[in-house]
């Protein structure tokens, strides 16, 4: 066991290998990439046209879906070729010896493909912000186009093509939100080893999430799909070209949630150090394993459910063509059935943070830790069993609605478990007002109008009024914007000292937090009074009295957009215009991450840390410290061997 | 052994919850609740208003309590409030695991009287105006049921009356005072018809009848909505129904009955749904599973299905 766990650094390092393979890696990036994207694109299309030129659906409709699915699946293979991700699949092909990307290169490599979970989840911090702010962007343009009941900016068929891309891309990009930068990123080094399980399989995750943010973009210039995000049949069977764009997307994307799940889990199951059991493990850690149980078990069925709708539109299948044997409820249950887990895909990981965060800026022991985590277990497990809330309207079986009425509801106790460690955590507190701690409050304060507003929607009366309006729209928004992407970016502000060397402009960062704070609530809670009182979701017309509400939206929604701006302005300027070197723990926590140099070195610990006591320990006199990284000469990791994990001699109290 | 007695913070933060819920509960119920959507005109529409209105003074509390502990934390318990030597509050184990439990306890009372509550709002008033599908199971008590076929397509919708000789018009008219069943189908992609102030939304898919009960109590105008992405002019699928009293009702039915016979002769006969034609984008359909009925016995509002129903739950 010495020799496994504790392999001193030196001749380990990735650099210090031969490059091996075939030797493509160090000439390959995203340039490379792009260029055999563009070629596979060519040669998909021009298959595709080979092959379904003569059929009658295309002769008649002069629209060749073989074509557009072999040109976006050929140009998403590309895109991995071109990287670098299938060099080792292919050298094992051929028989050559494996290739290891080199790690040197400066800012080149984070434009490379890399094995070094950190700087793959810099390349997911970049990844996930691009999306954010695309999306965002068409939000603003959703918003713009309701600033008048009848006059139109976009007209109707750009405005649905606009939604459609907007929540698309957003859900894209929140399900990997947390997992994919700080997962990959924080998960090793909080756990105490020097890389992910399978750091191939992780480099590879990123790089399908980047081509699906591509493959869905390519909708927009096929006229968008006319669907929204949820993709219902038969509109997804009758829409345009773009509606492939969606189907292939989220096919891609839903593959790399996946990978990405699977990896963390069994990162999480086998790479832990030694006393790292699962009493110690940090919320944050624990969290990201529910969701990647999540990702797992649920994203398979949008990717199978992706499938049938491209077979529909390609092979003529009738997986979801009423007349021909099929049914538009097949869709409706499997979308949904990844859909609800996809929520807490969603809310999950950012509950996980504030967690990690709230005890170092209140100075006290996490509350109700064990709860914390039975909550995010339970949340999980009983996400899978409320997906026909969804549907409580659509005519399906109505025996069904108390039973779902009832899973639903029960999805609060859980969750209720993180209001009470939060809260618990707050009590007679020392807090320290930092940005990440702001945040932290602020999901708070959100998620519980989110949460509350969930309640109402799972009341089938309710839900008779409310069901498709715009209060459904406000409601998720508050969950996974005000909860998700408010934890997001208080982990930003969090870990960036850490994951950059830099620190970050403290003014900035609180204007970014209250303007962000302030006009988020100002942009979605009208929108919550706006749905009570009858705008449909995706409408590009509404009713005139519903105008000055609408409008204050849009305009909340505007300096909403503009508080982006302060964090990019934040992110410029502390790390490239006016660098201040961030100290190695600067907010005195007891994670293990911060107990590493910055920068962290590429294989995180010189030796692997044991670790001896809690992660939460604040306040607590003479507290040991988190881990023992002494390595082979210290004491804890002679006990560590001799099978005492807590290092200490002593059983544990738990 | 001394008992941990409650502190002052605590105190404080249940005087200050108490006080604001006991005062804006009551004017939320009895000021802000009686104006609450959908409104009153029909006894889905009502039925939906009160449980919104139960569920608001239920969750109040609830928001008070979050938000009254959190205000109080952030102005009282900020590190530069408390002097550096104050030593860190440590819970007690017991009282913490004391507290999980009454909270798990709290939460899961709060979620059963939701939900008992929110089960009695469906299944008494007939399925509170949602689709129910083609087989019902909370159906209204009276035999007396006028049903109104809706039809969804790209991108209006259409109304057929069945007891009055299958005429389809695009003006939706409603008698007072009596039990209608909504049947909602589609001829193309899914829709939803969305009767605003009926508190009444269902799903219109192709080739299914999704039944809605309401039953009417005022006379006016409501609005119509389609509550489904359908496509592009999905935001200008809408249009306005009216509640008249029942002699207006039937004096317009039997005049527009009369008025579009030889149109009505024309439609595919009346059916619970229709099956597009195979060449797809002419609009044209064929009626499926075509039930016959008896133009006597639907005058008397007496519809076949609709008995069936009665039958299945007496």
């Amino acid at each position: 066991m010495a020799s496994t766990i504790d392999t001193p650094i030196a001749g380990r390092h990735v650099s210090t290998r031969p490059a091996g393979g075939l030797g493509l890696n160090r000439y390959q990036n995203v340039f490379t990439a792009f260029v055999v994207a563009a070629g596979g694109y060519l040669l998909g299309h021009y298959i595709g046209n080979v092959i379904g030129s003569g059929y009658v659906s295309v002769q008649g409709g002069g629209q060749n879906d073989v074509a557009i699915v072999l040109a976006l699946t050929f140009g998403a293979l590309g895109w991995l070729l071109g990287i670098g991700a299938l060099n080792y699949p292919l050298a094992k092909l051929v028989g050559a010896s494996p290739e290891y990307p080199p790690t040197e290169g400066g800012w080149m490599r984070y434009f490379r493909f890399s094995l070094d979970h950190k700087v793959v989840g810099m390349q997911y911090v970049i990844a996930t912000l691009l999306f954010l702010f695309t999306g965002g962007l068409l939000a603003m343009a959703i918003r713009t186009e309701l600033l008048n009941p009848t006059i139109h900016v976009l007209g109707p068929g750009t405005y649905i093509a606009v939604v459609g891309e907007h929540g698309t891309i957003m859900m894209m990009m929140a399900s990997s939100l947390v997992i994919g930068p700080l997962g990959n990123w924080l998960v090793p080094l909080m756990i105490g080893s020097r890389r992910m399980a399978f750091p191939r399989v992780e480099a590879f995750s990123l790089w399908l999430f980047t081509a699906g943010y591509m493959v869905i973009l390519t909708a927009l210039p096929m006229g968008g799909f006319p669907t929204g995000w949820t993709g219902y049949a038969p509109l997804q069977t009758q829409a345009g070209g773009g509606m492939d764009s969606y189907l292939v997307g989220f096919a891609i994307i839903g593959t790399g949630m996946v990978l990405a799940g699977f990896n963390l889990a069994a990162t999480i199951v086998t790479c832990r150090a030694p006393g790292m059991t699962w009493g110690r493990l940090p919320i944050f850690v624990w969290s990201v394993l529910a969701t990647a149980a999540l990702l797992v078990f649920a994203t398979p069925t949008l990717i199978c459910a992706g499938l049938f709708g491209i077979l529909d539109r390609t092979a003529q299948t009738a997986f979801y063509v009423n007349e021909h044997g099929g049914s538009s409820f097949l869709w409706e249950n499997l979308f949904w059935f990844f859909g609800h887990p996809e929520v807490y895909i969603m809310a999950l990981p950012g509950f996980g943070m504030v967690g990690e965060m709230l005890p170092v800026f209140t100075g006290k022991q996490l509350f109700g830790y064990k709860v914390g985590a039975a909550g995010m277990i339970g949340v999980a497990l009983l996400s899978f069993f409320v997906w026909q809330h969804h549907l409580f309207q659509s005519g399906i079986n109505p025996d069904m609605r108390p039973l779902f009425m009832l899973t639903t509801e029960l999805i609060s106790i859980p969750t209720g478990f993180i209001f009470l460690v939060g809260l618990g955590t707050l009590w007679k507190a020392r807090m320290r007002m930092e940005p990440p701690m702001l945040f932290c409050l602020a999901l708070y304060f959100n998620f519980l109008i989110g949460g509350i507003t969930g309640v109402f929607l799972s009341d089938v009366p309710v839900n008779v009024t409310v069901h498709g309006s715009f209060f459904v729209l406000a409601h998720f928004h508050y969950t996974i914007m005000g909860g998700l992407v408010f934890a997001f970016f208080g982990g930003l502000y969090y870990w960036l000292p850490k994951m950059t060397g830099k620190t970050l402009n403290r003014k900035l960062s609180l204007a970014h937090f209250w303007v962000m704070f302030i006009f988020f609530n100002l942009t979605f809670f009208p929108l919550l009074i706006v749905g009570l009182l009858g705008q449909p979701r995706r409408v590009f017309e509404y009713a005139q009295r519903l105008q000055p509400l609408n409008d204050f939206a849009s305009v909340s929604a505007y300096i909403l957009g503009a508080s982006f701006l302060i964090f990019i302005a934040n992110f410029v300027w502390s790390i490239w215009i006016d660098p201040k070197p961030a100290p190695t723990n600067p907010w005195g926590s007891r994670g293990l991450e911060w107990q590493v140099p910055t920068p962290v070195p590429a294989y995180n610990f010189e030796h692997i840390p044991v670790i001896v006591s809690d992660p939460y320990l604040y306040g607590v006199p003479d507290a040991p410290p988190v881990a023992d990284f002494g390595g082979a000469s210290s004491p804890a990791y002679a006990a560590a061997l001799a099978g005492d994990t807590a290092g200490d001699g002593a059983a544990r109290s738990e | 052994m001394s008992t941990p007695r409650r502190s002052n913070d605590l105190r404080t933060m249940v005087t200050i919850w108490l006080i604001l819920s006991a005062v804006l509960d009551p004017v939320y119920f009895w000021v802000i609740g009686p104006h609450m959507p959908p409104g009153t005109m029909t006894d889905s529409a009502a039925g939906q208003q009160f449980d919104i209105n139960v569920l608001v003074v239920t969750a109040l509390p609830v928001v008070l309590a979050v938000w009254v502990y959190m205000a109080y934390a952030v102005i009282n318990w900020r590190a530069s409030k408390i002097p550096a030597d104050t030593p860190v509050f440590v819970a007690d184990p017991k009282r913490a695991t004391r507290i999980q439990v009454a909270w798990i306890l709290v939460t899961a009372v709060t979620v059963m009287w939701a939900f008992g509550f929110g089960v009695y709002e469906l299944v008494v008033p007939a399925g509170a105006g949602g689709g129910e599908g083609p087989n019902p199971v909370w159906t209204p008590t009276s035999k007396n049921i006028l049903p109104i076929q809706v039809i969804g397509q790209q991108w209006l919708w259409t109304y057929r009356y069945p007891t009055f000789g299958g005429f389809e018009t695009t003006q939706l008219m409603i008698p007072n005072n009596t039990e209608i069943a909504f049947h909602v189908t589609s001829l193309d992609v899914i829709h939803d018809f969305w009767a605003y102030q009926l508190g009444v939304k269902a799903d219109a898919n192709p080739q299914e009848d999704n039944v809605a009960f309401t039953h009417t109590a005022q006379v006016g105008r409501f609005t119509v909505r389609c509550d489904e992405l359908c496509g592009i002019w999905h935001g200008a699928m809408y249009d306005y129904g009216h509640i008249v009293p029942k002699a207006t009702f039937y004096k317009w039915a039997t005049s527009t009955e009369a008025k579009l016979a030889s149109q009505t002769k024309l439609l595919p006969p009346f059916a619970w749904i229709y099956t597009p034609d195979a060449n797809g984008a002419d609009g044209g359909y064929y009626p499926n599973n075509v039930v016959p009925y008896n133009k006597t016995e639907l005058y008397s509002s007496q519809h076949v299905r609709i008995t069936q129903y009665g039958a299945k739950n007496s």
